[in-house]
């Protein structure tokens, strides 16, 4: 993470909550419990809050603001994993995907805690209290899908698909580290793929954005809501 | 599973009936809990109770019009005016 500078580890972090809480939220009123829907809509809140505060640690240093970094840059600017840009309305999936992207973010945000610099390591530790519920949420989810048979092999589908996206999500050390963790909780292997990594987009995070900034572009530059 | 949500407002007060979730055990009830009756500050804590694990009690006789075992007692009005009018009579 040494070669990347502190605005793109910013934005990076931020691209990818901001994206997840805008999938987490599509959740809203169809998820398959009621509890779920409460649960993942208030997940994709906290992401989306957590975005906020870093794109405004960022705008701090590029002179910008919060919204500006979150809605007027093009899709190819966005710095996010194409993990979280995936459209998976399917809950095993869904699940699946949330673990890992939370396995994976455990491990970063130990990194940003230990900064050197004292803004990066506050906001980390202040996101982190919050991520500790969203793999509370998760985990328990992993061990009641590992409890059955039927929810087992819905959740290797699930991660068969999704392991290339997850690698993407982490690079060098940290990579390993999150091999390390998830081959450490699942009872069946990973598959050897190569991962889909940042800086490369889905079509699903055009769509997307086209949805995100709909309103945005919609008004003259500058408005003030 | 069906979880009885009690919630704490402030420390010292009691626990006060909230509402209920369903979750199939208590992990996945205090995270349910949790996002719902406390994640905007307004609990100090909560009493999360299987539905079944609580003894109901109800129905209650009361046939022969036994108020002065109450707090609050007979109500005296109307015999205070009876009371009265019987005097006035005399």
């Amino acid at each position: 993470m040494n070669a990347r500078s502190r605005v793109e580890v910013l934005l990076e972090l931020a691209d990818d909550e901001l994206i997840l809480g805008w999938r987490d939220s599509e959740w809203t009123g169809i998820a398959p419990l009621l509890e779920e829907d409460v649960a993942f809509s208030s997940i994709a809140q906290n992401e989306i809050g957590h975005a906020r505060a870093l794109y405004e640690l960022a705008a701090r240093e590029l002179g910008s603001d919060a919204d500006a970094l979150a809605f007027d840059r093009a899709p190819d600017e966005y710095r996010c994993a194409p993990l979280v840009e995936l459209r998976r309305l399917e809950w095993a999936r869904t699940i699946a995907r949330h673990w890992l992207y939370e396995t994976a973010d455990e491990i970063r945000l130990a990194v940003l805690k230990a900064s050197d610099d004292p803004e990066v390591a506050g906001l980390a530790a202040k996101i982190d209290r919050e991520e500790a519920y969203h793999r509370m949420h998760a985990e328990m989810w992993i061990d009641r899908l590992l409890a059955t048979e039927e929810g087992t092999t819905r959740l290797r589908e699930a991660i068969d698909e999704l392991w290339p996206y997850a690698l993407g999500v982490l690079d060098g050390e940290l990579r390993l580290q999150l091999v390390e963790r998830v081959r450490g909780r699942l009872p069946f292997d990973l598959p050897e793929v190569e991962p889909v990594t940042r800086g490369q987009h889905t079509e699903e995070l055009r769509e997307l954005w086209d949805e995100m900034t709909e309103v945005r572009r919609s008004a003259p530059t500058g408005a003030q809501w | 599973m069906i979880w009885e949500v009690f919630r704490q407002e402030r420390k010292g007060q009691p626990f006060q009936h909230a509402g209920s979730v369903e979750a199939p055990d208590f992990r996945f009830a205090e995270i349910y809990g949790r996002e719902q009756y406390g994640r905007r500050g307004e609990s100090e804590a909560l009493w999360l109770v299987p539905r079944e694990h609580l003894s109901v009690v109800e129905g209650w006789a009361d046939e022969f019009d036994l108020k002065y075992r109450r707090v609050d007692g007979y109500s005296i009005k109307a015999r205070l005016k009876e009371a009265r009018e019987r005097a006035e009579s005399r």
